[in-house]
């Protein structure tokens, strides 16, 4: 973060980071956070007489195309953070920008699904799987766009810290990187948990 | 983390950015202080009004009248239950949490480990202001048509999901709040792992460090299970949906059209699941200030160090595993009542031996009956009372005959009151000297403590006895029902009780002002005490010490054989013996 302006002369380099544990902390916080929508899923459905599969109402090729596009990101995540560590800003760009367009074509394709949903008719009041997908996967898209403005930060004026402070730059592609694997976990865990059971 | 960066922040800054914005862990701490103190006055003043209809039912409320001029001045039913449920949630999310944590912990813990700030000074101050909102919005809830939440402090639906307007601003406040606390515990944690000064190592970290470092654990993985019921129960009412409303439900005659199938047990355990973890939040810096005070004032080292921190530490894991003892009356089976049971027995053994180690060390010791250590004292009778009458509610036998009886509200009074409160004045009046440069008036400060402790047990020993003859809490009017008539002069008892109270925290505030403006100039050390807070100059700078400091013992070294004085600050090099 910003605001180490009167940090103690006892951290001494290559401890761990403030941002890196304090990134690992909110993480752990988000992980009680959706643990808990699962856990009322999980209560939810054990004690529905009738729950439909999730195959027989949503779209599962649009589905599974979205969880291509977020595991790709994951990677163009990871060499991102890879090349800006040994300093190759061209590449680096070019990779953000490719994890901000995969997380956009996310987007785009979850609208599709949304829209179609609505259209047919079925909103979040329809019956108690509709209220669970549209909470469960709109919070998600939450975390997916505050991802994505990180990141777009990062590309364009957050890039300035690197010219004065590179290796502080760095430390925060890695916790941007880090919560954007989260956002990408939970994904993996929504998609077979909504759509395939 | 640079040399530069270091120095430039003790240019001057305009007013605005020392005082109001303020990234300085001390300001914010006051920050802090200041706007939990004035919404525990008006939590309490909330409690006030709901006392008179308890004491005198249906008669005119006396000063408040003009609030129910449809009623002649009689509180109506509607308000009595605003006030209830805005007077619990105001006392513990946004009075005590906040004095607890918000104030004394970001005052006093980074000073504790020798730290010139908090690890993110910039969240520390968005954590305080993302609070402010979130207390804002709770206030102004009752101005919305309907008037404020009046579903209790614990929301339950279906109730809370049919509720007016003000249930969604106490969502929304909810939101806020935790998303404070979020920013606030993963600040603490970093600061303690990461910012300890050199020697500082985890075994000779002050009590109260421990205790708030457990207490951001709790924090920070309670809160979002809350913050996900929170969203769910506002999709319920927002967006239409029936995740806590179960199929066929009929209100005042009319079947509710929503599609149902809901459950409305499931926000009992995603709320309680947060609920029961605050608890701890509640108490855990609560023995840490009392623990920091009672060892200054026995001039004793603090007996079973290490046993009160593996307590804590078992404390705060367990906090987690007991919640649906709130719930052995909503209907779970036999084997998860057992279960639940059975851990809440469990977790009263570290509760124990944190009380056992505070009695212990002031065994022998030379005890200096100051202000903050008589309220410190009186801590432990009204915690031990407040633990013991929840043996009975934590047996699921037992349970059946006081659950939702006022005796519920009398034990967990006992904790919070006269337990976590007073251990909160204490620490107000211990580090107030830290924090101004002047030391609070003893005099005033006696005059507060004694009223305070007699009036705190005429209300709440007084109210278990009330519940113990089967009254049930939150009801509007008792006197309706047979069984509470014979008990209604107890109500009259906890009333006047109260207001009595209230009355005796006049001295404290003339106190706390009078010495806000006095003149006089204590110097940093004033109670002789040995952690590194006290190495720095009253009231610390910014940045708080002028050169790192370095720990070379641990953190109760009072009365050293051999040692000239009776204590042995932290950071003061020399031999050990």
């Amino acid at each position: 973060m910003t605001s180490h302006t009167t940090t103690l002369d006892t951290v001494q380099p290559g401890e761990l980071p403030y941002a890196k544990l304090g990134t690992w902390l909110f993480l752990a916080s988000e992980v009680m956070l959706f643990g808990s929508l699962f856990s009322a899923y999980i209560l939810l459905r054990a004690g529905s007489a009738t729950w439909p599969h999730g195959w027989q109402l949503l779209n599962i090729k649009l589905a599974t195309l979205n969880t291509v596009f977020l595991i790709t990101s994951s990677v163009t995540m990871v060499l991102a953070y890879a090349k800006i560590q040994n300093g190759e800003i061209g590449k680096f760009r070019l990779f953000l920008a490719l994890t901000i367009l995969l997380g956009s074509a996310f987007l785009v394709v979850k609208y599709f699904e949304y829209s179609h949903k609505f259209h047919e008719g079925h909103f979040p009041s329809t019956n108690l799987f509709y209220a669970t997908y549209f909470t469960m996967t709109g919070l998600h898209v939450l975390h997916v766009i505050g991802g994505l403005l990180v990141n777009l930060y990062f590309l364009f004026p957050g890039l300035k810290l690197y010219e004065s402070s590179p290796e502080q730059f760095v430390g925060r592609i890695e916790c941007s990187g880090l919560y954007w694997h989260f956002v990408d976990l939970v994904w993996i865990f929504l998609f077979p948990v909504l759509y395939l059971l | 983390m640079t040399q530069e960066s270091h120095h430039e922040s003790h240019h001057e800054l305009p007013f605005w950015r020392k005082y109001i914005f303020s990234v300085d862990h001390k300001v914010i701490g006051i920050q802090y202080g200041i706007t939990s103190l004035l919404f525990l006055f008006f939590g309490f003043t909330l409690i006030m009004m709901l006392r008179w209809q308890l004491a005198y039912p249906n008669q005119p409320v006396p000063g408040f009248g003009w609030l129910f001029k449809e009623t002649m001045g009689i509180m109506p039913p509607e308000f009595y239950n605003q006030l209830g449920a805005m007077h619990g949630t105001i006392m513990v999310f946004l009075g005590v949490v906040p004095l607890a944590v918000g104030a004394f912990g970001n005052y006093v813990m980074p000073l504790q480990i020798g730290a010139p700030d908090m690890a993110f000074p910039k969240l520390n101050m968005i954590s305080y202001w993302v609070y402010f909102v979130g207390g804002v919005l709770m206030l102004a809830s009752f101005f919305v048509p309907g008037g404020a939440a009046s579903s209790g402090w614990t929301s339950y639906p279906p109730l809370s999901v049919i509720a007016t307007t003000g249930q969604t601003m106490w969502l929304v406040s909810m939101v806020f709040l935790i998303t404070s606390s979020l920013l606030g515990s993963v600040n603490f944690i970093t600061t303690i792992t990461l910012m300890r000064a050199k020697g500082l190592d985890f075994f000779r970290l002050p009590f109260f460090v421990w205790a708030q470092f457990v207490t951001a654990f709790l924090l920070l993985l309670a809160f979002p299970p809350l913050e996900g019921a929170a969203i769910l129960q506002l999709m319920d009412r927002l967006a239409g949906t029936s995740f806590f409303l179960p199929s066929g439900l009929v209100i005042s005659g009319t079947p509710l059209n929503v599609s149902g199938g809901g459950n409305a047990v499931l926000w009992q355990h995603l709320f309680w699941f947060l609920a029961h973890p605050e608890v701890y939040v509640l108490i855990l810096p609560a023995m840490g200030i009392v623990a920091e005070v009672i060892v200054v004032n026995s001039r004793k080292p603090l007996y079973g160090y290490k046993s009160l921190v593996y307590s804590v530490l078992f404390l705060g894991f367990m906090s987690f595993v007991v919640w649906a003892h709130h719930m052995f009356l909503t209907g779970m089976g036999t084997f998860l009542s057992n279960f639940f049971m059975v851990t809440t027995m469990i977790i009263s053994i570290p509760s124990v031996i944190v009380l056992t180690v505070l009695v212990i060390t002031l065994w022998g010791g030379s005890i200096r009956f100051t202000t903050p250590m008589l309220f410190a004292i009186a801590f432990l009778p009204m915690f031990g009372i407040g633990g013991l009458t929840g043996l009975p509610l934590g047996f699921n036998a037992t349970d059946i005959h006081l659950h939702d009886t006022y005796y519920v509200i009398g034990h967990f009074h006992y904790v919070v009151a006269p337990g976590t409160i007073f251990a909160l004045f204490a620490g107000i009046y211990h580090w107030f000297p830290k924090v101004t440069g002047r030391k609070m008036c003893e005099i005033l400060g006696k005059i507060h403590f004694w009223p305070s402790l007699l009036f705190m047990n005429g209300i709440f020993f007084t109210m278990l006895f009330y519940g113990a003859a089967g009254v049930q809490r939150r009801l509007y009017d008792p006197t309706v029902y047979t069984h509470a008539q014979p008990v209604q002069w107890l109500n009259v008892v906890m009333s006047y009780s109260a207001w009595g109270l209230a009355i005796s925290q006049i001295p404290f505030m003339i106190n706390l002002f009078k010495n806000v403006f006095s003149r006089k100039k204590i110097h940093e050390n004033p109670w002789e005490a040995t952690t590194l807070e006290w190495a720095a100059s009253s009231p610390p700078p910014h940045g708080n010490f002028a050169t790192a400091p370095q720990v070379f013992r641990g953190p109760y070294e009072y009365s050293v054989p051999g040692h000239a004085q009776d204590f042995f600050p932290q950071h003061l090099e020399g031999t050990h013996s």
